[in-house]
């Protein structure tokens, strides 16, 4: 009892501390500080005393712990060193190649120990499902996230992904210019998706964004599922699982997938081509969230301000995924152009699947699905 | 079993009981066995069997089961127990035949060795491999087709047969046959040329030999090795996953969609009374061949 009121008031005097530092090395900033039980709560880094004493605080922490980050994806291995390197706070990389799905088991069960990771990096899916596991937060750049892509109370933001494309590799099949032309003589046997639609997320929204293409809406998927099923009934539609070999060998020439993902078979196949009908820009993003049991809360949320920077969101784009303020830097000339300019071009306003749409375009394929295309 | 556990067991063992019966532990040597049959075998088949008849919400239903009369559940048992009936009859026939050419062969021939060792290798070479070594020689881009197509061959005018449930026959026949050698080449090898000599020395033919000395003492152990090919078609998943994997034309895949979709449609209780359905027809496919066997081995 004694050892715990000592240690307590040490705490305490720690933060008193740490409070008097972050207002001595905030220059100009006022008096302003972050306590650890504020940052645990905070929802902006406004109502914790701005962003010098986020930082301070933050580092007085100087840990923070991320899971399921694998270097090579989206560039997460430049992300994680520029921001240890700008704020000298140590990361600790769990797990890197886990699922969604183990991030948020990760949660569970490390509970309030200090190894639980501070920050998710979830599919959708995910963090629709586990909303009561999250902090909110809205970064300071909130307002450049469309609405269409964050909770309202900043449970979760999503934070970089990409378009549904159609790849093809050009030396193998004409060029694609509207998606009726897949039903030509010319893609005989050669169009693929990625994976069955009634499993994986990737198939599903190929299906719908040939819903769109063909005029069909995000509520009703039955226009994408007919034209899969004249794809097929032209003897154009591949039942064969799109992987990087079947790519590379020529047996998937045409394959709808993530633009981003599709623009990496670029480096195996010099003349694969990324193509986005117009009207149909069917976006997929992934999301970030804060665990509310994070253990390191201020440098926790000073991650997702980094992340959210023009610096966090440029490193995402030369990874080839598409940043979230990408739109709103275009226009305020922030962006890397030259990473930008190795995007697959789109044009047109980007629509996303709500969750009750997932859901109806996944009733109505696990119903349809096989009889349309057998 | 731990090995200080032996010999206390020895000296319980010979020790007389309590009124003089002898207490036998000679059944101790078969617990590794049951032990293994237990957890291996009865235990997920328990589990599987119990998760079928649970509800998403954790009680207990019958819905599982009644899913299973969805039409296209009905159409992929259907093929799969076709194409596992069609690759077993014609892997065991042609494994047979070519098991019979090695073994009228020099016993520590060359071709006997290089077959056996094959054999060995293929039959394991199943999956994604397997399905992968298709698709780069005789698919649709495939080296050989490109070949043949240059040549006025096209094979494939009529629709890409290798990605259809019949071309998932003939890429199964290539583990197949190779295990039908491998397990029947043992039977093979019991058959006695003097038996055939005394055939013919008293009068008979070849016909007369195969139908009623070699035919009668092979045929409990062909039926035997078909069943094994049944079996090991039925459960195949990786080979038809990347060959075909829109619709999901297998059982197997079926649980696999039903386990572990992504998109929202999984439903854990369903894919195990697909496994239960899978575990139902093996038993009845084994039962007859139980009451086949009975008539095979029934001396003529």
């Amino acid at each position: 009892m004694k050892l715990g009121s000592l240690t307590r008031h040490l705490g305490l005097a720690a933060v008193a501390l740490l409070a008097i530092a972050a207002c001595g090395s905030s220059p100009g900033g006022g008096s302003a500080s972050c306590s650890e039980s504020a940052a645990k709560t905070t929802t902006s880094a406004a109502s914790c005393g701005g962003m010098d004493a986020l930082v301070a605080a933050a580092k007085a922490e100087g840990k923070l712990n991320v899971i399921a980050l694998p270097r090579d994806w989206a560039n997460y291995g430049a992300i994680l060193d520029a921001f240890a390197a700008k704020y000298s706070i140590k990361i600790t990389s769990d797990n890197p190649d886990g699922s969604s799905q183990d991030e948020v088991n990760a949660v569970q069960q490390l509970g309030t120990t200090s190894r639980a990771p501070d920050v998710l990096d979830v599919g959708m899916a995910v963090a629709l499902a586990n909303t009561q596991l999250f902090a909110p937060y809205k970064v300071s750049t909130w307002g450049d996230i469309l609405d269409s892509q964050k909770e309202p109370t900043g449970i979760w933001f999503q934070d970089y992904g990409g378009f549904m494309s159609i790849g093809y590799d050009s030396s193998k099949v004409p060029t694609i210019s509207s998606i009726d032309d897949l039903m030509g003589s010319a893609f005989k046997g050669k169009v693929a998706l990625n994976g069955d639609p009634t499993k994986a997320n990737a198939a599903l929204n190929g299906v719908m964004m040939a819903n769109l293409a063909k005029g069909g809406t995000l509520d009703d998927i039955t226009k994408g599922v007919d034209f899969f099923h004249n794809l097929k009934q032209a003897g154009n539609f591949t039942p064969v699982q799109a992987t990087t070999a079947t790519v590379k060998n020529g047996t998937t020439p045409v394959v709808f997938d993530w633009d981003y993902l599709s623009a990496a078979h670029g480096t195996d196949v010099p003349s694969w081509k990324v193509f986005v009908p117009n009207g149909a820009i069917l976006g997929g993003y992934y999301a970030q969230a804060i665990n509310k049991n994070a253990p390191h809360p201020a440098a926790a949320r000073l991650w997702e301000e980094y992340l959210y920077s023009n610096d966090g969101q440029n490193l995402w784009l030369a990874g080839l995924a598409r940043p979230v303020r990408q739109a709103a830097m275009e226009k305020a000339g922030t962006i890397d152009k030259a990473a930008a300019a190795k995007l697959p071009p789109v044009n047109g306003t980007p629509k996303f699947m709500s969750d009750a749409q997932a859901t109806a375009a996944k009733n109505y394929l696990v119903a349809h699905w096989l009889a349309a295309i057998s | 079993m731990t090995v200080a556990g032996i010999p206390a067991v020895a000296t319980r063992a010979g020790r007389p009981l309590l009124g003089g019966r002898r207490f036998s532990l000679d059944w101790l040597g078969t617990v590794p066995f049951f032990a293994y049959v237990v957890s291996f075998l009865l235990l997920p088949s328990a589990i599987i069997a119990i998760g079928a008849f649970e509800s998403a919400s954790g009680g207990i239903t019958l819905d599982n089961f009644s899913h299973l009369s969805r039409s296209y559940i009905v159409k992929t048992t259907i093929d799969t127990t076709t194409l596992s009936a069609v690759t077993a009859l014609v892997g065991a026939a042609m494994g047979a035949l070519l098991s019979y050419a090695i073994v009228t062969g020099s016993p520590n021939g060359v071709l006997r060795r290089v077959v056996v060792s094959a054999s060995g290798v293929l039959a394991q070479f199943g999956g994604v491999t397997l399905a992968f070594a298709f698709i780069a020689s005789i698919g649709p881009a495939g080296f050989v087709y490109l070949f043949a197509q240059s040549h006025g061959l096209d094979y494939y005018a009529h629709g890409i047969w290798l990605f259809t449930v019949p071309g998932l026959a003939v890429v199964y026949l290539y583990f197949q046959i190779p295990l039908m050698v491998l397990v029947f080449l043992p039977a093979l090898d019991g058959i006695k040329p003097q038996w055939r000599e005394a055939t013919e020395s008293l009068g008979g033919t070849t016909w007369q030999y195969w139908r009623y000395v070699a035919g009668p003492i092979l045929f409990p152990a062909f039926l035997g090795a078909t069943l094994l090919l049944f079996a090991n078609a039925f459960s195949a998943y990786a080979t038809a996953n990347a060959l075909i994997n829109q619709g999901a034309p297998m059982l197997s895949q079926q649980i696999s969609n039903a386990l572990s979709s992504e998109v929202g449609a999984a439903e854990p209780g369903f894919a195990k009374s697909i496994a239960v359905e899978m575990i139902i027809i093996v038993t009845l496919v084994t039962v007859g061949y139980t009451l086949l066997q009975r008539r095979a081995s029934r001396w003529l």
